[in-house]
């Protein structure tokens, strides 16, 4: 099972969810170029200017770890990134779990993604107004001294630490991109996993996109927010293990 | 003075019952402050925060989450990111919203966060405190501004060296016509600072070839300047003199005459085919000699004598030496960022170098690239000081 965290945070978002299918899977996670203890050297603006460079980096993990018969679990942005891969790499791919996904997070007249072209940008300098947060947030990486009471927050400051620049483009690629028309050309069967009340990935979004897929069934968590995997990760874990175990 | 509390003020913490209501210090701090479930609805709110925002309690509290409140924008940060931390790490500090206040105005506010757990360690409440930052947040946009304007000045300036990095290599591989020629050009560092080295391969006429490799003291835009005018006199001066002394004496007096106090060092070799022979002359301006390997030799040969560094007298003294390369030769210029690459206290060396190169087999280009490749090895990959390389191998 692969485990791909969203925009805005890293690999730790699993922490409570990828743990409960150790016994039965080989359980991978990992932080896209960017996110958390990634290479930043590697990060090829050209390469990620579209979530395609994502999914290539999804496939060159799946084949340098040599896996088969992959779930591929993806939350909100990953869960297209994962289409991507299912579609680009035929038969790597057995099972799809997406997690809150939306194919396409701006309105058009006849879609309803929930934001508008302005709320996107509104989104950009939101980012901006918390660079200088988050350069300072990466700064402090002091470890090893129990006495400090500063040190917890030290630690966990680290947790969804992500490259300002890097945030920024992978959210303009995260929030411009209309996966719309991929959605049919998924192979596998899918399960989206939906939270009754997600102001980022609406129910009627998960709806959209269950109907778009060939094989999908949706399950709505009776759980709020984007992160049903922080907020409600035991819901979480059931549904994925029903879907799996069938 | 009659007592030790000359200001009046008791340890229980007040003067004659000031500061002690603390349902007013929590109604009135100057600071917003929230409780929320943890799903985000809003559940105690203080009067500072309303009073801020325009809003009444009853427009908020048991019916509307704090993610309400935000900017759209403000909303998708707080749903991947802000959310997503609290709940991993119980706390959040320093975050930059802004809040929509009940006249649709909106507020620059930094929101600290902390999530509290039940005796089951479930997340029971989350409470938040809100400073408003409206002038701190134009003077962080102004150094974000100026950030980005850094970055950029940056992203150009290596954009510039790495432009003016390619005119002092020729464009493409050089290539003569029956000779084997292999040339490697290395800046130093991660190469987005321009260098002082060069190299040059040209044709003066049929069969007649000038190869140059050279150092301009110094680095950046100055010294690239140099090394340009370097560079193209040599060319220049290549066309009316066929002896590369005569050349240098053109050089050094341009050089000298350009203002500028920056030397440079430089080996020029002439090679003409005469009769299917070819025939090199070399001469050196403070420049290491070329390494020469006979064919079947396990001993390599100086070529070239030493004579005056460029720009710097004004009756400097260069001398031509000739040999006849032999089918199977090789000859190897190159610039000191080869012999003085350093290893802690030790020098790649003339001696490796030497070792180096009476062992190695394989074309032209394939030697010069282990030649660099040895000296970036032993400089773990990253070399303080430019290095240019060419070999010419005699088939």
């Amino acid at each position: 099972m692969v485990f791909a965290h969203g925009f805005g945070c890293d690999q730790h978002m699993w922490r409570f969810v990828a743990p409960m299918f150790e016994a039965d899977f080989r359980v991978i996670v990992f932080d896209y170029v960017g996110a958390g203890d990634s290479d930043l050297g590697s990060y090829d603006a050209a390469r990620y200017s579209s979530l395609a460079g994502y999914a290539h980096d999804v496939i060159e993990i799946c084949e340098a770890m040599e896996l088969h018969d992959v779930v591929f679990v993806g939350h909100s942005v990953s869960a297209m990134i994962g289409a991507l891969v299912a579609i680009e790499r035929p038969g790597l791919i057995d099972k799809l779990v997406m997690v809150g996904p939306s194919p396409r997070y701006t309105d058009t007249d006849e879609y309803h993604g929930g934001f508008t072209t302005d709320d996107i940008d509104e989104l950009l300098g939101s980012l901006d107004s918390n660079y200088l947060g988050w350069s300072s947030a990466m700064a402090p990486a002091i470890m090893g001294n129990a006495d400090r009471p500063a040190l917890g927050l030290e630690l966990s400051e680290s947790f969804c630490r992500t490259d300002p620049v890097i945030a920024r483009q992978f959210a303009e690629v995260t929030f411009t991109s209309d996966n719309r028309a991929d959605l049919a050309r998924v192979g596998v069967p899918t399960l989206v996993l939906q939270c009754r009340d997600d102001i980022i990935a609406p129910v009627s979004v998960g709806e959209f996109v269950q109907r778009s897929l060939p094989e999908a069934t949706m399950v709505v968590l009776d759980a709020t927010g984007h992160c049903p995997h922080l907020s409600a990760p035991e819901q979480t874990a059931e549904a994925i293990a029903a879907f799996v175990r069938t | 003075m009659s007592s030790g509390d000359p200001l009046g003020v008791n340890p229980a913490g007040g003067e004659s019952g000031l500061e002690l209501d603390d349902a007013e210090l929590y109604a009135d701090a100057p600071c917003g402050y929230l409780s929320t479930r943890p799903d985000g609805l809003l559940i105690r709110v203080n009067d500072t925060f309303l009073g801020w925002t325009g809003y009444r309690r009853d427009e908020l509290v048991g019916v509307r989450r704090f993610v309400d409140l935000l900017s759209v924008g403000g909303r998708l940060y707080h749903e991947t990111h802000f959310m997503p931390s609290l709940q991993m790490q119980s706390a959040v500090r320093e975050m930059a919203f802004e809040i929509v206040c009940a006249d649709r105005k909106r507020i620059s506010v930094l929101v600290n966060s902390t999530l509290k757990r039940d005796a089951a360690g479930q997340p029971s409440a989350v409470r938040t405190a809100i400073f408003l930052a409206t002038e701190r947040r134009e003077y962080e946009r102004e150094l974000l501004r100026a950030m980005q304007r850094a970055e950029e000045s940056e992203a150009k300036a290596n954009l510039m060296a790495r432009t003016l990095q390619a005119t002092l290599v020729p464009p493409a591989p050089p290539t003569i016509p029956g000779l084997d020629v292999g040339a490697v050009y290395r800046p130093a560092g991660s190469g987005e600072e321009v260098g002082g080295d060069f190299y040059d391969v040209f044709q003066v006429a049929v069969d007649d070839w000038a190869i140059v490799v050279g150092d301009v003291c110094g680095k950046g835009v100055e010294a690239a300047v140099v090394t340009a005018l370097a560079r193209y006199t040599c060319r220049a001066a290549s066309v009316e003199h066929g002896r590369p002394d005569g050349v240098f004496q053109i050089v050094n007096e341009v050089l000298l005459y350009d203002g500028d106090k920056r030397h440079c060092t430089a080996a020029l070799m002439r090679a003409r085919r005469v009769d299917g022979a070819w025939h090199g002359t070399i001469s050196l301006a403070g420049h290491p000699a070329a390494l020469l390997r006979r064919a079947g030799a396990t001993e390599l040969a100086e070529f070239g004598t030493y004579g005056s560094l460029l720009g710097i007298f004004p009756l400097p003294r260069f001398t031509a030496e000739s040999r006849r390369l032999e089918s199977g030769d090789v000859l190897l210029l190159y610039t000191d960022g080869v012999t003085e690459a350093r290893q802690g206290d030790s020098y790649f060396g003339e001696e490796r170098l030497h070792r180096l190169l009476v062992e190695v087999e394989g074309g032209a280009q394939e030697i010069a690239d282990l030649v660099v490749d040895a000296v970036l090895d032993f400089q773990d990959g990253n070399p303080r000081d430019d290095i240019a390389v060419v070999v010419i191998q005699v088939p």
